[in-house]
């Protein structure tokens, strides 16, 4: 069974815990318990565990639901719904997993990475070519085009 | 409030599904004209009116369009929207469900995927339901919708529905939900009187898909 991160290298706020206001922070957090206001941790992780009910919008780098969600999620990196989530509210991220089972109810909307593209060092004898950098397809409409 | 409703273990009426939900596929002659119809275009906003499916999800945001999902049967059932009518029975206060629910702006959707929702909505919902729909529908957008024919008896089973391919549908059995009517032909083109083109075709397990253009 999956069961929810939570360790000692990990902040962790407890089901009876109740957190009204800003939330913001420079380490991984685990929240088990109720928060309302507004959770920003920028670069680190979020895990809502199954007694985490969170009446915020939260930004993250990775942010993963087991419990309860009411506000919008903008997960950088990515954005996980485990089968027991209740996610009312927007999402934004790069990539998304929702387990079968979760419920949700808003937006999705997928955002591309907005790191360039790293040009490939050229090397140092003048006769050799440089590769080409790899660009990704987009598939128009729901039919791929043949 | 929507924490209230969530709890695990509800009405009767959103019960867990079987066990195993065994998948069936098949294929879908309705998906396959709405995809006719859309063929070429980009970054469409789609909604899905049906249970979360991750297969949707998946399916449609990897071709890059918008995704928007909104359980409205399951938002039906939903206690905060239960009242008494005039009889001391339990009745569905439309104008509440109205105003919490399909919040979207005008003009927002490409594609809307009904499924066999108005089916199981209770009565008094239905219409100005499908209303609302037609109001934040682009001109041109593109709806499916299932309707169960007569031969489906009270004790249809009730379906998620998800996307398979360009013509292909996966139907899981969902929970178990009762069909609250059988509409007729007439009846249908009644309800999207306010949609400028309506096709019907015939499915096996006794539902017409009707495809509608705003």
């Amino acid at each position: 069974m999956d069961m929810p991160r939570s360790s000692t290298d990990v902040a962790h706020i407890g089901k009876s815990v109740v957190i009204k206001g800003e939330l913001s922070g420079s380490e991984d957090l685990y929240v088990d318990g109720e928060v309302e206001g507004s959770i920003d941790l920028k670069e680190h992780s979020l895990t809502i565990g199954p007694h985490g009910r969170v009446r915020a919008n939260v930004s993250a780098r990775e942010i993963v639901v087991h419990g309860k969600v009411e506000g919008n999620l903008n997960g950088s990196d990515r954005v996980e719904l485990k089968r027991s989530a209740v996610q009312v509210g927007d999402i934004a991220t790069q990539r998304i997993v929702i387990e079968d089972g979760a419920y949700f109810k808003g937006a999705i909307d997928i955002r591309k990475s907005d790191k360039p593209q790293q040009k490939p060092v050229e090397p140092a004898k003048s006769y050799s070519s440089a590769s080409a950098t790899g660009t990704s397809s987009s598939q128009p409409g729901l039919i791929p085009q043949s | 409030m929507a924490f209230g409703f969530f709890k695990r273990g509800g009405s009767a009426q959103t019960a867990e599904p079987p066990a195993g939900g065994a998948k069936i596929v098949r294929r879908s002659s309705g998906l396959a004209e709405l995809n006719k119809l859309i063929s070429g275009r980009e970054e469409m906003t789609v909604l899905d009116l049906g249970p979360t499916s991750p297969p949707n999800i998946r399916y449609l945001t990897e071709r890059g369009h918008s995704f928007y999902n909104e359980d409205v049967l399951l938002s039906s059932f939903d206690p905060a929207y239960t009242i008494k009518d005039d009889k001391g029975n339990p009745a569905v206060n439309v104008e509440k469900f109205l105003a919490e629910n399909l919040r979207h702006k005008s003009e927002q959707f490409d594609v809307v995927l009904a499924w066999d929702v108005p089916d199981y909505l209770p009565e008094p919902i239905v219409k100005p339901l499908v209303d609302k729909l037609a109001a934040s529908m682009r001109p041109g957008g593109v709806l499916l919708a299932f309707f169960h024919t007569r031969d489906a008896g009270p004790d249809a089973p009730y379906y998620r529905y998800h996307l398979a391919g360009t013509d292909s549908l996966e139907l899981q059995r969902g929970p178990q939900f009762r069909l609250q009517r059988v509409f007729n032909n007439r009846h249908i083109e009644n309800l999207f009187r306010e949609f400028a083109n309506i096709k019907f075709f015939l499915a096996r397990d006794n539902v017409r898909e009707v495809l509608v253009v705003r």
